[in-house]
């Protein structure tokens, strides 16, 4: 662990729209310094992607971009992210992310030029390693056209690079159904740090070598997919909450590395981020219902200086297509917040605590996301010095703040739920400090069908 | 000498509480008793029927074990050692399968369909399935038809499912459910997964559409039954 203080200590700094590095675009957008922007994410309707279906697949994104940037003028909007996302045959066949991004970008410099009208673009690959099973994380051949499409990509407008790398997925599966957070530190702490580090050291030089904007990772296949598990009940809502608070280590690893934020995201783990490196962040809540369900729609966005859908269809509603309802519902939303940050610190901070307070007694997921709490557990994770320390102390502050809010009938959770407290808080007690003890204590009962320890340096 | 129906209670709880052997810490309520393993030996032992040991006791366990997680009572890790549980019994009931004295249910060929990484949810899906006395086979993710098409040769009766997490794979599964009707134009076909529904379903030719794991389960009692 590099980070051994909180860049935000007090909590009441710790607001939407301000991070104590801002982060200034191409264009001149400057993320974190007191304006929050809309951060727009699409998707095609049911379509097959191949060299065939380009011109359709461009149709698509031509009208999704230029309908998004003209309701974003016609709306005053102070800018806009448009997040690329891309699908599968995108970062396999890096030629067709590469015409996109050129395409998107033409449109952005059009709005710029001829209105004045700052956009970017983040450009966020698939980690395609997750083809092969068991994945192959750094000898996969996926990760040349990955590397392909960020280098080429980056050149043809992608300003800000992120990804939701999958190190650790293939353990962190397994272990989020069972419930298993020994397994969960291991997949995120151990298996997770070494590939974040592998991965973000070269996107890193990729964003130095063109000129770009290393923005974030985040842990979507891990703490997003416990919050969508979790809200389907499959997995317990208290051992949700922990799974995001462990991501965070391995999150952080991208900023150790030398990226600057924006973060991204879906993990949710930002504000962490934020609280303890600085960094301006991304934040979906209410506003991503279109793409999955969330018990923390309006404290999510207690930090974010950025707010995004997540993912829309690209097909019809009545108001119009997908993306752009959803571009006029993020405008509204940041404009509000825009709005309270002009009005000053006391607004904001009362506005923080309206966020804050209609959704942290529902649900410890949401407990976790308020600023006070975040600074709890980020400065019990600052204390450490290792990242399976830093994961165990971050979560066992967790639980404490999890069954003291129980204790104090703050916090809505079933006897269901409450049963599996003691049996997180032992597991966690039992994980050593030192990543050399856990890995020996955690080999042999990895699953080597499905792992490959060899790809992460193991 | 303990009655066969006591026998066959107390292994449909070892299953249904994820008691996989004595040795094993979980339930800490059943800490130290016998669990699945040692029960379903007892209960050869004493020459019950390996149908009825199959049925009443692992299938009636992860019934119970799925009714609690359908209301919402139970949570996936439990659904999971209790088919942990089944499995460690079904070991000793191996010969009898083999022998012909043990029929399973059926056979449910599942993967995620070409393109397509995601599998939690197919797993959970495999996982009830399999509770439910079904022989399952999973392909994995990102199948083709080709090795759908090859499952029904290896097992003539057998019942497809398929999911699709992505809209842009929704355009595989029809493909998929294409081809293999090309071939096959009555095979029973479940199609599942985020961006799916039931009028897609119909839309595409599969047979069922099922929202969740545990409508699987119902869908195929019924074809079973």
């Amino acid at each position: 662990m590099r980070f051994h203080t909180l860049a935000i200590p007090d909590a009441r700094d710790l607001v939407f729209g301000h991070a104590p590095h801002p982060v200034t675009t191409r264009r001149g957008l400057v993320l974190g310094a007191g304006t929050v922007y809309p951060e727009l994410n699409f998707t095609l309707p049911p379509m097959q992607v191949c060299r065939e279906t380009l011109p359709d697949v461009k149709a698509h994104y031509h009208q999704i971009v230029s309908e998004a940037l003209r309701r974003a003028r016609d709306l005053h909007a102070p800018g806009l992210v448009l997040e690329f996302e891309t699908l599968l045959e995108m970062t396999m066949t890096p030629s067709i992310g590469v015409e996109l991004v050129e395409l998107m970008n033409g449109l952005c410099e059009e709005a710029y030029q001829k209105h004045g009208f700052r956009s970017e673009i983040r450009l966020t690959p698939n980690d395609s390693r997750d083809f092969d099973r068991p994945p192959r994380m750094r000898s996969s051949s996926h990760l040349d056209a990955m590397f392909e499409l960020f280098e080429r990509g980056a050149a043809a407008g992608g300003d800000l690079l992120s990804i939701e790398s999958t190190g650790g997925k293939e353990v962190h599966d397994d272990a989020l159904l069972m419930c298993d957070i020994k397994g969960v530190t291991f997949a995120l702490a151990v298996l997770g740090v070494r590939d974040m580090r592998f991965l973000w050291a070269r996107i890193v030089e990729v964003a130095r070598r063109t000129g770009r904007i290393a923005g974030g990772d985040t842990a979507c296949g891990f703490g997003n997919t416990a919050m969508v598990l979790a809200e389907k009940g499959f997995i317990p809502k208290v051992f949700a909450a922990l799974v995001r608070v462990i991501s965070v280590v391995r999150t952080l690893v991208a900023v150790e590395e030398g990226a600057t934020g924006p973060d991204k995201d879906c993990g949710y783990e930002g504000p962490y981020l934020k609280a303890i490196a600085g960094i301006p962040i991304s934040m979906e809540g209410k506003t991503a219902a279109c793409a999955h369900g969330s018990p923390v729609g309006n404290v999510a966005a207690a930090c974010a200086d950025l707010w995004s859908n997540e993912s829309v269809q690209n097909v019809k509603l009545l108001g119009g297509f997908a993306p752009t309802v959803y571009l006029e519902q993020l405008e509204y939303d940041t404009r509000f917040l825009n709005a309270a940050i002009r009005d000053g610190r006391s607004t904001v901070l009362k506005v923080q605590q309206l966020q804050v307070e209609s959704d942290v007694h529902l649900d410890p997921q949401a407990l976790v996301l308020a600023p006070q709490n975040v600074v709890a557990i980020a400065g019990e994770m600052v204390k450490a010095r290792t990242y399976v320390e830093a994961a165990r102390r971050g979560a066992l502050r967790a639980l404490d703040l999890i069954e003291a809010a129980i204790g104090e009938e703050a916090l809505l959770c079933s006897e269901q739920e409450q049963g599996w407290l003691p049996r997180l808080r032992e597991e966690l007690n039992a994980i050593p400090d030192e990543e050399s003890a856990f890995v020996e204590q955690m080999l042999p009962a990895l699953d080597l069908t499905k792992t490959i320890p060899a790809e992460y340096g193991l | 000498m303990t009655e066969p129906n006591d026998l066959l209670d107390r292994l449909s709880t070892a299953v249904e509480l994820g008691k996989t052997n004595q040795a094993a810490p979980y339930p800490p309520r059943l800490r130290g008793q016998p669990g699945a393993d040692e029960l379903c030996r007892e209960a050869i032992a004493a020459g019950l029927a390996p149908q009825e040991i199959l049925g009443q006791g692992l299938i009636t366990g992860m019934s119970r074990i799925g009714e609690r997680f359908s209301q919402g009572k139970a949570f996936v890790p439990e659904m999971l050692l209790a088919a942990r549980a089944m499995s460690a019994a079904m070991v000793h009931l191996k010969p009898f399968f083999a022998s012909g004295q043990v029929r399973r249910r059926g056979v449910f060929v599942i993967g995620t369909v070409a393109g397509d990484l995601h599998d939690i949810g197919k797993n959970i899906v495999a996982m009830m399935v399999e509770g439910a006395g079904w022989e399952v086979v999973d392909l994995g993710v990102d199948v083709k038809a080709d090795r759908f098409l090859a499952e029904i040769e290896r097992h003539p009766s057998c019942v497809l499912g398929m999911s699709a997490l992505l809209t842009t794979t929704m355009v595989n599964m029809e493909k998929m459910v294409g081809e293999i009707r090309g071939r096959d134009a009555e095979r029973p076909i479940f199609v599942g997964g985020a961006p799916v529904n039931a009028e897609f379903c119909r839309k595409i030719g599969a047979t069922f559409y099922a929202p969740d794991p545990q409508g699987v389960v119902e869908r195929l009692a019924k074809l079973a039954a």
